[in-house]
């Protein structure tokens, strides 16, 4: 008896152990919804929720983070209602995914940023490349002191990254000699704190305690970037495994309606409409 | 008599159903890492993975040798700058701290085992890399080795203090004994005769103590830079090494697994795999070195 009653226990305990490992799909589309992806857009998006929310009592909105990656494959395999990148969706991705919908909800600029203690304050587009390729290596190759520049940059496949390659590198790659941090606040801290660096940061983390250097001329602003003379602006992007429906569906109306797109400005991004 | 023989065996098995979910919990997780693994190490194939030394997702080049090179650099700075602590530090509580002291100075150093990682990893952000940054060396940018050495040395030092410690207390009185009344010091008794009687025990924890570090990531991916390069010298001096950035193996994963989809998040898992390798042979080659004394 004894024996038999153990191996049950055992039987169970590996059965509900399996369970466990059976991803979660998101239940209940009418009342509920999921976001995953950028960690740019989750904090918009927790406004946009929170705002949304006080105005539908009855509909729960929940976001996650991960990344954009994550965020196009979460929409992609259904398994968030929502998916949130903070950069355009590759074609690899459309082809992987190609039910998917795409909704620009925000746009971004991301200010090339540098030490306080740095005295270059503008640089071109092409010098910008250059510094983060390894090409010009040292603050007097952009007319600055002889100093090393010390490059600092997001880990592959950040969304901050991505939209800042395709925007400044080109096809150049970022040197293999960048400090990689995982998040824009480290970045932030990392250059306040490391005499002649030098990273690129969404605009809505811009504050003193970092140089934001203007690029052909033109400062790191909300409005030089809402005039479109600010040559590095992302957009922000919400994604729908298909057409939106449902819930889903009032949330974008609501985040695109003149009510939500006031939350995108006030939040320092730039609004679509 | 019965009841008392049910519960009595009752308890036993339930006893065995935890020990087993332990060892379920090791299994299902070496055997998904390998498994979500795979994919990888088939398409890229193993030689190309431990020998490349180019790692590029968005090019499709997983080398792995910077970050393999990464941890072993960091492991060997951590073990130069923990281990002759962490021995002293045993040497002292086993031997010579009184033990009003020793009371005080033990549960001290077994407080540094409880501190999260992470707050280390700040303290090195914040504290060491500015220090590192000092020594003035062109491109030293204070984030690399010799910051995250320093880190991982502080974190290994409970670990080989304290089996070191018990190593050292479990050589006979008898030898302490003969040898001071041949007349030596108490100095030539600790070199001479109890470091070399403790030695497969101390060797064992300065084992452990590697292991620990192969496997530390948060603390790492905050002071080391995180670069995917080869450490190499920044000048002509080549202990320069110490100054360059670096990634670990544990630091790989941890930094794009959220990003990573498809055969990029495979290559991760066959990371995990290497690490899960490595850390088994080190584990067991230091059990293997205690199995040796107690014979």
């Amino acid at each position: 008896m004894h024996k038999i009653t153990a191996a049950s226990i055992l039987k169970a305990a590996v059965f509900t152990a399996a369970l466990a490992l059976v991803p979660l799909k998101s239940a209940g589309a009418d009342t509920e919804i999921t976001l995953f992806g950028s960690t740019t857009v989750q904090p918009l998006a927790e406004k946009l929720g929170e705002a949304f929310e006080a105005l539908h009592s009855d509909i729960m909105v929940t976001v996650g983070g991960g990344g954009s990656s994550v965020g196009v494959k979460a929409a992609g395999e259904g398994t968030a209602d929502i998916g949130m990148a903070s950069r355009e969706v590759k074609e690899s991705e459309f082809q992987e995914f190609p039910g998917i919908v795409v909704h620009t909800i925000a746009r971004d600029g991301i200010a090339i940023v540098a030490h306080p203690g740095v005295s270059v304050s503008n640089l071109t587009v092409e010098q910008v490349r250059q510094i983060f390729s390894g090409e010009i290596s040292n603050w007097s190759g952009v007319g600055g002191p002889n100093q090393v520049i010390v490059v600092i940059a997001r880990e592959e496949g950040s969304g901050t990254r991505a939209a800042f390659e395709e925007l400044v590198m080109d096809e150049a790659l970022i040197t293999s000699g960048a400090i990689l941090l995982p998040s824009n606040g480290a970045v932030r801290t990392s250059v306040s704190t490391t005499p002649n660096s030098i990273a690129f940061l969404s605009f809505g983390y811009l504050d003193p305690s970092v140089r934001g250097l203007s690029i052909e001329g033109i400062e790191p602003s909300v409005s030089n970037a809402k005039t479109g003379i600010y040559p590095v602006v992302r957009p922000l992007n919400m994604i729908t495994p298909g057409p939106a429906g449902g819930a889903a569906a009032r949330f974008l109306e609501f985040i695109m309606s003149p009510d939500g797109q006031a939350i995108v400005s006030s939040e320092g991004y730039i609004s679509v409409i | 008599m019965r009841t008392r023989f049910i519960v009595d065996k009752s308890v036993g098995y339930f006893l065995m159903l935890m020990a087993l979910t332990s060892i379920l919990a090791v299994f299902l997780i070496g055997f998904f890492t390998l498994r979500e693994g795979l994919p990888a190490i088939s398409e890229i194939g193993l030689g190309r993975l431990l020998t490349g030394s180019v790692w590029r997702p968005g090019l499709e080049e997983f080398g792995l040798v910077p970050m393999i090179a990464g941890s072993v650099l960091v492991t060997i700075g951590a073990a130069i700058l923990g281990v002759p602590l962490a021995i002293g530090c045993a040497v002292f509580l086993a031997e010579i701290a009184p033990r009003w002291m020793s009371n005080i100075v033990r549960p001290a150093v077994e407080l540094l085992a409880g501190i999260p990682s992470v707050v280390y990893g700040l303290f090195g952000m914040v504290v060491l890399v500015p220090l590192a940054r000092k020594v003035p060396v062109a491109g030293n940018s204070g984030f690399g080795l010799l910051a995250a050495s320093a880190v991982l040395a502080v974190m290994i030092l409970p670990t080989i203090t304290n089996i070191s410690e018990y190593a050292i207390r479990l050589v006979p009185r008898e030898y302490r004994e003969g040898s001071l009344a041949l007349g030596t010091t108490r100095w030539q008794t600790i070199t001479r005769v109890i470091l070399p009687s403790a030695r497969s025990g101390i060797v064992a924890a300065i084992i452990l103590g590697i292991g620990r570090a192969l496997g530390e990531t948060i603390a790492m991916i905050m002071v080391i830079g995180n670069s995917v390069i080869i450490p190499r010298p920044l000048n002509a001096n080549p202990l320069t090494i110490f100054l360059s950035q670096a990634r670990t193996l544990t630091g790989n994963i941890a930094v794009e697994i959220n990003y990573a989809t498809g055969i990029h998040e495979s290559a991760l898992f066959a990371t995990g795999v290497i690490l899960f390798v490595l850390i088994m042979l080190i584990n067991s080659s230091a059990r293997a070195i205690m199995r040796e004394r107690t014979r």
